[in-house]
């Protein structure tokens, strides 16, 4: 019998998330997996486009609403809940939209959630990690039940685009709660690469000392790198740099080619957001800092020197 | 009485290293130093600041598990909770079992606003709040850094991965705590004496009517794997030829 998996689109009404496309090889390493995506949006249309190209996906359904503008969890959820019954996994991305949205849903089917899938062993076994990444566990799910999951989106490679799945409209008739109301949301308008696909990321920490520094150290290095900015749980604290930039256990998860960790010590919640990277550089005067253990090259020195000789030299 | 429910867990200790058991079986816990979650620190924090605008009566401080949860539940209570709820459990509770458990201390309490962390560091779930909103039928406002109440209304500000998103709930409801939301405050020594007093009750899971339904096995532990060790460089020029020798710089 094969595996029905429904995979919830992360979206902003626009484009289609790559995390979607992460959490669709996920799912094709599930036994026999026949994948639906599901798109719910205000209109659905160019998202649908983009998930019907992914290979590996059977078929697309939409569920257009006004009331989809914004990704409201308490929303959503009971609107997926409702198409759930065929299928054996319902799974989402363990970004920030899947973090919020998929309990609710698992909760609506009384399912129980294996959170930040790293790895598929069986359509019932599956590899977490916990402890901030300092212990993975092999999990199974009692057989038979639904299972809801969030996918760890650095684990998995996207799936190609260059298939072409049959979309389909259909309505969904469950009661959308009007106590949840979206107000704003920050345009973080970004000249740089976006953190969590970047293929190449400086981050930076507490050493950088102010906003002011942060901002004129990194930034000029990442424009010559093409690279995405991203900074450490203390810097974020500290106010150097905006929430969204944090990289960690409780921030971003991200696997780029190249990460360029300048001032920072390397707290093991920051390296559990970093281990699956490529290749690791640590820029930072104490040699002693626990980011020199995980770190492919290693330079111990001044950071107020060292980056702007790195940005000098490649700027050729 | 308007009453806002924390619910906690006791974990780990953040600053400690664990270690997984030779034989798979598990992660080592004897002997370590065990903390309130530092995000339920966080809720509980936030509720104490609310109850000090006057904007609630009663701050009450809930956790399920073994006897020595009540020593998390205490620290609570010194923090400056009113009265704590330990529900009595052995064994693993999943967050399913958590959250229908919560659900009946709601029902219990009847609080206007439970708060409780994103995640427990220990199993890094982060699905607990999430699961009380939905069977409470009741709105979530996940990852809050900043909680704004406004007569039956909150206007809660959320980290998300675009950057901040703020929505407006009606209450009661579920907020689950980001790490910028408040900075905890410390535990004075008289605020330990004046805690004993107050009233740390205990209630079977049984009792509320929970079965402890347990429908994951945890199978086997292994340690993360380890990246091999690097080389050193000594300054920007050699740092540039490295990366180039590795292909990562052309």
């Amino acid at each position: 019998m094969s595996n029905r998996v429904l995979i919830v689109a992360e979206h902003d009404g626009a484009r289609l998330n790559p995390s979607t496309a992460r959490c669709v090889s996920c799912a094709a390493t599930i036994d026999d997996a026949d994948i639906t995506v599901l798109v719910c949006a205000a209109d659905a249309g160019a998202v649908a486009s983009q998930s019907a190209c992914l290979n590996g996906v059977a078929r697309v359904l939409t569920v257009e609403n006004p009331a989809y503008a914004h990704p409201l969890a308490a929303v959503l959820a009971p609107q997926i809940a409702a198409l759930a019954g065929p299928y054996s996994h319902v799974l989402g991305p363990s970004t920030t939209f899947g973090k919020d949205l998929m309990p609710r849903v698992a909760a609506l089917l009384d399912a129980s959630q294996i959170s930040d899938i790293m790895a598929v062993e069986s359509s019932a076994r599956f590899r977490r990690p916990i402890f901030a990444g300092n212990a993975i566990v092999t999990i199974e799910v009692e057989g038979g039940t639904k299972i809801v999951g969030t996918v760890r989106t650095a684990s998995f490679q996207p799936a190609a685009g260059s298939g072409s799945a049959p979309i389909e409209k259909i309505e969904v008739s469950a009661e959308i709660p009007s106590h949840t109301r979206f107000v704003s949301a920050s345009a973080a308008k970004s000249d740089w690469p976006d953190l969590q696909t970047a293929a190449r990321v400086v981050s930076g920490g507490r050493a950088l000392g102010s906003a002011e520094a942060f901002r004129k150290t990194l930034y000029g290095l990442a424009d010559k790198l093409g690279a995405a900015v991203g900074a450490s749980r203390a810097a974020v604290d500290a106010g150097y740099a905006p929430n969204e930039l944090q990289v960690g256990q409780t921030g971003k998860i991200i696997a780029p080619e190249l990460y360029i960790a300048i001032g920072i010590s390397g707290a093991i919640q920051h390296l559990t957001g970093i281990k699956d990277a490529r290749a690791i550089v640590a820029i930072n005067k104490d040699s002693e800092a626990p980011i020199f253990e995980v770190a492919d090259i290693g330079l111990v020195g001044d950071l107020f020197q060292v980056v702007p000789a790195l940005e000098a030299i490649l700027a050729g | 009485m308007r009453r806002i429910l924390v619910a906690i867990k006791r974990v780990v200790d953040y600053n400690v290293r664990i270690r997984v058991k030779p034989d798979g079986s598990g992660v080592s816990t004897e002997g370590v130093k065990m903390s309130v979650n530092p995000f339920d620190e966080i809720a509980l924090e936030e509720a104490l600041r609310i109850k000090e605008r006057d904007a609630a009566d009663e701050v009450v401080v809930a956790s399920i598990g073994p006897e020595d949860c009540r020593q998390q539940l205490r620290t609570c209570l010194a923090m400056g909770a009113d009265r704590a709820v330990h529900v009595q459990a052995e064994g693993v509770i999943e967050p399913l079992v958590a959250a229908r458990t919560f659900l009946e201390l709601v029902k219990r309490e009847q609080p206007f606003l439970v708060i409780l962390g994103k995640q427990a560091i220990d199993d890094d779930n982060g699905q607990t709040g999430q699961m009380l909103a939905a069977l409470w039928q009741r709105p979530q406002a996940t990852f809050a850094s900043k909680v704004e109440l406004d007569g039956g209304k909150a206007r809660v500000t959320r980290e998300v991965d675009a950057g901040l998103e703020t929505l407006e709930i009606d209450l009661p409801a579920v907020v689950t705590t980001d790490l910028r939301l408040n900075q905890p405050r410390y535990v004075k020594l008289p605020d330990i004496m004046k805690a004993k007093k107050k009233l740390l009750e205990t209630l079977p899971l049984a009792a509320l009517g929970i079965e402890q339904r347990q429908r994951l096995k945890f199978t086997r532990y292994e340690p993360p794997a380890q990246r091999q060790k690097g080389i050193r460089v000594n300054d920007a020029a050699e740092l540039v030829a490295a990366l180039k020798s590795k292909g990562l710089l052309v």
